[in-house]
């Protein structure tokens, strides 16, 4: 077994090849443009160029709002599925898979659906008004409780590897032993122990919406990752470089992820 | 005296037993309705107009199965096979091509190494959508750095073609290969070589009869992963290409937006629940195959 493998080395380096070099190529294509020499004003552009900073802004709000909601669904209920309720596990675990099962094009196909009953069925009830409010440009409600549907399988698998690891029952036990309330159990005990693991499903969260296209662009609104690919038409090396500045906060993010809690596992997004 | 206190012991033990499995239940309800409303909803709306048809005259709804058959003929049929056809030919070399490298990965004795690659995989994994599609423009787009470098377009060289997206698919898919099969890979004994050598195998006849048979279910189910996932994506393809490759994502789009046709709206919910047939498929094949993969690896 200890002995070398030739092919390692080729192996290796061919992919090393196939990964880095359109990196690479997005760099020299935004520096090098073709009659202007090189220059850095596709990067210098990006921050005056209209649109950037409120849809960065409108990615992360939604980002921050995704996580936020995610967690407060899933935190309480998997915990309680750790406490006492093992029987109503198989559903919670069912139904958090089952988004995996709809594409996000076709889950954007029936989200536009329902909110085409607004106009069309309950113009002159509440409901309709509920309907316009989550649509509202500004800060469109409806993305993101898609985003947290979209969310769930991935925080699911991250927070139930994460409980995996802790004994939740003699953990809360304890506390009480020591005269901590359920809540004070809970919150400065049990999550604590979870830090990883909710670290872990943020950073996929926060990854998912910052890079999320497909609902966005269907439903009209205008985030991060629309509007890179409305402003490309105009201004194709700004797009690369957004592109290429994204990919590195992206991968700063994950080697966070990856310092907190070892090797990150992630799946697969559409 | 005391076994009355001991049966109100456990008495109480019971309640609270009770009174956690009750509350468990109650913790759980905010994330069953909440499911139910944002994505049950959505589905049974796609169900519900999958079949639906709207009189453009008088405005009344009759259920019909004509969006299906719609659906499945004509330039959406081409839509689907192109896609199913497109996710196999990725999904197949993905496996292929990550196969060695997992292997490389895990053979290798330079624990960093191993462990650059697979957060490299972890972020290129996830490297989906938009960013990776403006990184192949770039790169070997019509005026991409290589294509002008290297005069790939005279050559015959199209980057908005079937053969240009598999490339593309496969800077997430082979990540993802890498990131589904290591585990399994860890999994292979060093003693099951060594037994295998010692009996006067050659490493062929340990990779034929010992390594692949029990890799198969991890392969298998790490193909039909990745076609799944090649299956689903659209921001890559639309940002990339346009609608010049037919993808069934693409039509949906089109038809979603009335591009193409008004009036399309149903057939695209139609094209949505063939996607969904051809999804749950997929993990109808790779759960019960993860299970049996599982078992090695234990």
């Amino acid at each position: 077994m200890a002995r070398l493998n030739p092919w390692r080395w080729p192996v290796l380096g061919l992919a090393g090849l196939y990964f880095l070099t359109p990196l690479a190529a997005s760099v020299v294509f935004t520096l090098d443009v073709p009659g202007q020499g090189v220059t850095f004003d596709a990067y210098t552009q990006i921050f005056s160029t209209d649109g950037f900073g409120s849809s960065l802004l409108l990615s992360l709000e939604l980002a921050v709002a995704t996580i936020a909601v995610v967690l407060l669904l899933t935190v309480p209920a998997m915990v309680a599925l750790r406490l006492g309720a093992p029987r109503l596990r198989p559903v919670v675990e069912v139904v958090c898979s089952l988004p995996l099962v709809v594409p996000p094009i076709a889950f954007v196909a029936g989200i536009g659906t329902v909110l085409k009953w607004g106009p069309e069925h309950l113009s002159r009830t509440p409901l309709f008004q509920t309907l316009v409010a989550i649509q509202n440009p500004g800060f469109p409600v409806v993305l993101v409780l898609a985003y947290v549907v979209m969310a769930l399988p991935f925080v699911f698998r991250a927070l139930d590897a994460g409980l995996r690891s802790v004994d939740v029952p003699t953990l809360v036990e304890a506390a009480r032993s020591c005269g901590a309330g359920r809540r004070q159990a809970l919150v400065r005990v049990v999550l604590p122990n979870l830090r990883g693991a909710l670290l872990n499903a943020s950073f996929l969260t926060l990854a998912l919406v910052l890079g999320e296209f497909t609902v966005a662009q269907l439903l009209g609104f205008q985030p991060f990752a629309v509007w890179i690919v409305n402003v490309s038409g105009a201004q194709a090396q700004l797009s690369v470089a957004v592109s290429v500045l994204s990919l590195l906060v992206t991968w700063a993010l994950l080697l966070v992820l990856a310092g907190f809690g070892g090797r990150t596992r992630t799946a697969s997004r559409g | 005296m005391t076994s009355t206190a001991v049966r109100v012991d456990v008495a109480s033990a019971a309640e609270v037993r009770r009174r956690r499995r009750s509350l468990g239940g109650l913790a759980v309800v905010p994330l069953l309705a909440f499911t139910a409303l944002a994505f049950g909803l959505p589905a049974v709306a796609m169900l519900d107009g999958a079949f639906t048809v709207r009189d453009p005259a008088s405005g009344a709804t009759s259920y019909t199965a004509g969006n299906l058959t719609a659906s499945l003929r004509g330039a959406y049929l081409t839509a689907l096979l192109g896609s199913v056809k497109l996710s196999a030919v990725s999904a197949g070399l993905a496996a292929l091509l990550g196969l060695p490298l997992a292997q490389a990965v895990v053979t290798s004795r330079r624990r960093a190494l191993r462990e650059a690659v697979l957060t490299a995989s972890g972020v290129l994994a996830n490297f989906g959508g938009v960013p990776l599609a403006f990184a192949f423009v770039a790169t070997l787009g019509n005026a991409g750095v290589l294509t002008r470098r290297f005069g790939l377009t005279d050559q015959g060289w199209d980057l908005y073609s079937f053969w240009g997206l598999v490339i593309v698919y496969l800077y997430f898919l082979i990540p993802l290969t890498v990131l589904t099969l290591t585990p399994a890979l860890e999994g292979l004994r060093t003693q099951w070589r060594e037994a295998a050598q010692n009996n006067g195998a050659t490493p062929v006849q340990y990779w034929r009869h010992v390594a692949l048979p029990v890799l198969l279910p991890s392969l298998l189910g790490a193909l039909v992963l990745l076609f799944g996932s090649a299956f689903a994506a659209y921001a890559t393809a639309a940002a990339m290409v346009g609608s010049s490759v037919p993808l069934v994502t693409l039509q949906i789009a089109d038809a979603l937006s009335g591009n193409v046709l008004v009036g399309q709206e149903n057939v695209a919910l139609a094209l949505s629940l063939d996607m969904v047939l051809v999804a749950g498929l997929v993990m109808a094949v790779y759960l019960p195959l993860q299970r049996r993969s599982a078992r090695w690896l234990a």
